[in-house]
């Protein structure tokens, strides 16, 4: 490599370099699962080649909640409140529905206080990227269980959870989700390529990504620590995400591979390493169900329909965002009015 | 007393008596409007229950020559068509008062009074002899007392067929059986050649001529579709359903692009947490969004309000007050939810609240408040109530809005370009407490910025700093005293009083007038000022100085709105006097009256 070609720096297809998508320094703990998850936000973004200024990046309160702010300054951000961060993006994304929606949501926030709110967005099929960063615990405030805590997981303090686990891949599943995902925050091989197929779904896309709290939750006796997850983490599929302005030059194999063409361009090539497609809503839910029967976490693509409207589709809106109409395309005019009044005559 | 000879015409009281769901409604409405059409001023209101079908249900029709129309205490004429309340009702008419009821069956003895007058019309018997179709019966009866109504105080067969015809346009059949029903009780009462002196109806040409009637829920839903929401998210709640159910009915008329396209969404939420965080989310990226609830709705919105609030998001939430605490009466008025739209969510809050106290006032106020929201960035309220909403009643027509549309310091590209490319979300440049905004969409580098519902500085960074934050908090409020100059004005009336006054304030307010003139007549002349928006403004402070005695009449038990004025004028304190009436019933002058001047 000569001097210049190594002081250039590499950019994408838009010519930004990665740096360019990243965001404010992180004050997560060191080791933390989360970050693991932020980077590699940064390369599927990166890699897609997504305009930054086209992303609203949402989320609502708790460790994870709070990492929307280290990637992709460059995009407006909204960090609002314990639970509503999918009510926030249904309302950010029906408002303007040509921006690009990442949220970010911790288990907390997504399936103890957001679990209605959650539910009735995937229920809407409301385009989005809804990134679930898993750790079974809530981390900010300092170790409580979370509603995806395992039955007879031990607390850090000792205390031992009596309560069934909510399993964000089957709720979203059985709620009528057209894109589901399972990933662990330190698989970036995995995640990354899942985040830009998602971003590229036409509907609501959950992933579930297990990002084990290294502070609150990764001790002996918890079934989302570090090593609790790598013991129990089983792969469905290996992921590549062809964008639109690459060739698909990955090798097919027939019956091991399956391409599907996402609604927004790129190509999604699954490896099958189980005997699973993820375009049968009744296998991926069964598949969930036995991975833990046998005490595993099922990881990779393992729903997906491409089939289906988006909710701004559905809503029939104006391909000019609402939010951009003008007083013209709004208010109706004076002879309207009079109508109106004449009609409250009679 | 010998006036009282010749009965009063035009000014009359109704009370009709039935079970709802049971078609009474269609009736009530035909009478009303029939009164209306006459040119007499008029108000319709109903006192319902919160139940679907078989509970009672009264309609108080009150035309009034002088154009009163807030509900009156005394009943002139009770028609008693529900079973199952005639004892408590034949006592609600005044003395020398008229019952009309269904003599299809005689009346208990019980229930004559020597001192009202009884007519009586067979209305079961007519439906059953003319009406062929047995499960409509039960409905048409009630069409027999409009009829019956119509020919004793001398409404026009006419103006009801023309009344029949307005309503139920496009359904001739309908018309049809309903007019034949109208006209058995008509007829009935032609022949029987009964009279009364209670009052009577004459048309008066050209009396409502400029005036509109209609609801405030639907008022406020054309004023908003003025305003331009295209936004709009709500969860079902009496008394505000009909608020966007109007919306519902009327936006696709207006917001239909050419390809068919809706240029508006109305999202029915899950809940009110998800219909006000769907209204900050929306109104961050720029729409004008709003939503519509109630007292409990509203409870539960309230952590968003403060998000909203922090944020500076602007939005508008209309409140059609309900009885509470709790659920409390849901399908009676009060005004009970003033501190918690003033000072909604935790934290040092102040919010706008916009009061409007009738149907083209709502209009107003609701249009207007997309305005407001924009240029304050931030929630606003448009207080309304059950009465004002859901009552029938009478006000000037709508008025096309006088402005274009203010959307406040919303920067594009270009503007962000014109200042040298900078753009600082929360930094009050023009020293009014009014930072600029960008919306998602807006292209320039500098636009984007992270929007927090903690701790932020100028430039919407993360801050814990104890400097920066008091410094947002004051801002914050140097912001809503720039709004108080900004927001609907007080109204003043001179009643050329020696030290009185009478402020109100919604659907206080016509009742309060009314009042007032009462008072006038009884040697206690008042002047009257009328609230229309917090924070107060204009002459509130004059009024407050230079009247020793001040009555506010609102409708709650802890003077709500007066501990917000006490606060305000801690000077005047002492003498701002609340007049709570809380029973849930629509105010009534007399009411009012007997509260400050005693029984007599
Ligand atoms: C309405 C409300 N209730 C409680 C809290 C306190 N709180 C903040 S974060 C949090 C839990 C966060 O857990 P999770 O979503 O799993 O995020 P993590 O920190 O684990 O990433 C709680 C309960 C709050 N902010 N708001
Ligand atoms: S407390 Fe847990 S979840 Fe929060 S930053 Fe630390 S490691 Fe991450
Ligand atoms: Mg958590």
């Amino acid at each position: 490599m000569t001097e210049a070609a190594r002081l250039e720096p590499q950019v994408n297809h838009i010519h930004l370099a990665k740096k360019d998508y990243e965001g404010a320094e992180s004050t997560m703990c060191k080791g933390c699962g989360h970050d693991a998850i932020t980077a590699s936000i940064i390369t599927a973004c990166y890699e897609s080649s997504i305009d930054p200024r086209r992303v609203v990046k949402l989320s609502g309160i708790g460790c994870s909640s709070k990492t929307t702010n280290y990637f992709m300054n460059q995009s407006f951000g909204f960090n609002g409140t314990h639970g509503r961060m999918a009510a926030l993006a249904t309302g950010a994304g029906v408002a303007n529905h040509h921006m690009l929606p990442i949220g970010v949501s911790g288990d907390g926030d997504t399936a103890s206080i957001g679990l209605g709110n959650f539910a009735h967005m995937i229920r809407r099929n409301l385009r989005i990227t809804y990134i679930v960063e898993n750790n079974g615990v809530y981390g900010l405030t300092k170790g409580q269980f979370s509603a995806t805590a395992d039955k007879g997981s031990r607390a850090k303090k000792g205390w031992v959870n009596p309560w069934n686990a909510i399993d964000l891949a089957s709720l979203a599943i059985l709620m009528g989700a057209t894109f589901v995902a399972r990933s662990f925050s330190g698989d970036r091989k995995q995640l990354a390529p899942l985040v830009q197929a998602a971003m590229n779904h036409n509907g609501t896309a959950v992933l579930d990504v297990l990002s084990p709290c290294v502070t609150f939750n990764n001790h002996e006796g918890s079934t989302k620590s570090l090593k609790g997850i790598r013991e129990m983490k089983d792969d469905l599929n290996e992921i590549d995400f062809i964008p639109e302005f690459e060739p698909i030059d990955v090798e097919y194999a027939p019956g091991k591979d399956l391409r599907v063409r996402m609604h927004d361009g790129g190509t999604v090539v699954l490896h099958k390493l189980k005997d699973h497609d993820p375009t049968d809503r009744v296998q991926a839910m069964s598949v969930v169900e036995q991975g833990m029967h046998e005490g595993k976490f099922v990881t990779g693509l393992i729903y997906i329909d491409e089939t289906q409207p988006d909710f701004a589709t559905q809503e029939n809106v104006c391909d000019t965002p609402l939010s951009m109409l003008s007083e013209a395309e709004l208010r109706p005019s004076a002879k309207d009015l009079a109508l109106i009044n004449e009609s409250f005559m009679r | 007393m010998a006036e009282m000879d010749t009965p009063p015409v035009n000014d009359v009281n109704i009370c009709v008596a039935t079970a709802n769901g049971s078609g009474s409604a269609s009736s009530n409405q035909i009478l009303y409007k029939s009164v209306f059409k006459m040119g007499i001023p008029c108000s319709g209101k109903n006192l319902f229950p919160s139940n679907i079908q078989g509970l009672p249900t009264w309609y108080f029709i009150r035309a009034s020559e002088k154009g009163y129309l807030g509900r009156k205490d005394a009943i002139d004429v009770m028609v008693l068509f529900n079973d199952d309340t005639l004892a408590a009702d034949v006592k609600k008419v005044r003395a020398g008062g008229l019952i009309l009821y269904d003599d299809s069956r005689p009346l208990p003895p019980a229930l004559v009074r020597k001192d009202v007058s009884y007519i009586g019309v067979p209305a079961e018997n007519l439906v059953k002899e003319h009406i062929k179709a047995p499960q409509l019966r039960a409905k048409q009866r009630n069409m027999v007392y409009v009829g019956a109504v119509g020919k004793l105080f001398g409404i026009p067969m006419g103006i009801m067929q023309e009344v029949l015809e307005d309503t139920f346009g496009n359904k001739p059949a309908v018309i049809e059986s309903n007019l034949q029903c109208i006209e058995l009780g008509y007829k009935h009462i032609e022949k029987l050649g009964t009279a009364q002196d209670v009052g009577f109806l004459k048309a008066v040409p050209n009396g409502n001529k400029h005036k509109i009637m209609t609801e405030g829920n639907t008022a406020c839903a054309v004023g908003a579709i003025f305003g331009g929401a295209t936004v709009v998210t709500w969860y079902p709640i009496t008394p505000s359903s009909s608020l966007v159910e109007e919306m519902i009915e009327r936006i696709p008329a207006f917001r239909r692009d050419e390809h068919g396209k809706n240029r508006y969404a109305i999202v029915q939420a899950e809940d009110e947490l998800a219909a006000v965080s769907m209204l900050v989310g929306a109104g961050f990226a720029g729409a004008r969004a709003m939503t519509s609830t109630a007292g409990p709705g509203l409870s539960l919105m309230q952590e968003s309000i403060g998000l909203a609030y922090f944020v500076e998001v602007p939005g508008v939430i209309f409140v059609i007050q309900r009885g509470g605490p709790s659920t409390g009466l849901p399908t009676r008025t009060q005004q009970s939810d003033i501190t918690l739209m003033h000072q909604g969510s935790h934290g040092d809050t102040r919010h706008i609240v916009l009061i409007p106290h009738d149907n083209s006032s709502a209009f107003d106020m609701a249009w207007q408040a997309f305005d407001v929201a924009d240029r304050f960035q931030t929630p606003v309220f448009v207080m309304m109530d059950l009465d004002l909403g859901m009552n029938m009643s009478l006000s000037a027509p709508f008025a096309m809005p006088d402005r274009p549309f203010d959307r406040g310091k919303l920067l594009s590209e270009a503007d962000i370009k014109a200042q040298g490319d900078k753009f600082s979300r929360y930094l009050d440049l023009d020293g009014d407490g009014i930072p600029q905004r960008t919306i998602p969409g807006n292209l320039h580098p500098a636009a984007a910025y992270f929007a927090r519902g903690s701790g932020h500085d100028e430039q919407a960074r993360y801050s814990e700093d104890h400097i920066v934050y008091r410094k947002l908090l004051e801002r914050l409020r140097r912001k809503y005293e720039t709004a108080r100059e900004y927001v609907p004005k007080p109204i003043v009336y001179n009643g050329a009083s020696t030290g009185m006054g009478l402020m109100s304030f919604g659907s206080s307010y016509e009742p309060t007038r009314e009042a007032r003139d009462i008072m006038a007549t009884r040697g206690k002349a008042a002047d009257h000022l009328l609230l229309r928006a917090l924070p107060v403004n204009g002459d509130v402070r004059d009024f407050l100085a230079s009247h020793k005695e001040i009555y506010l009449i609102e409708q709650n038990r802890d003077g709500q709105m007066t501990q917000i004025l006490r606060d305000e004028f801690p000077e005047y304190a002492a003498r701002i006097k609340p007049v709570c009436l809380f029973d849930g019933m629509p105010l009534a002058a007399g009411d009012i009256v007997e509260s400050i001047l005693g029984g007599n």
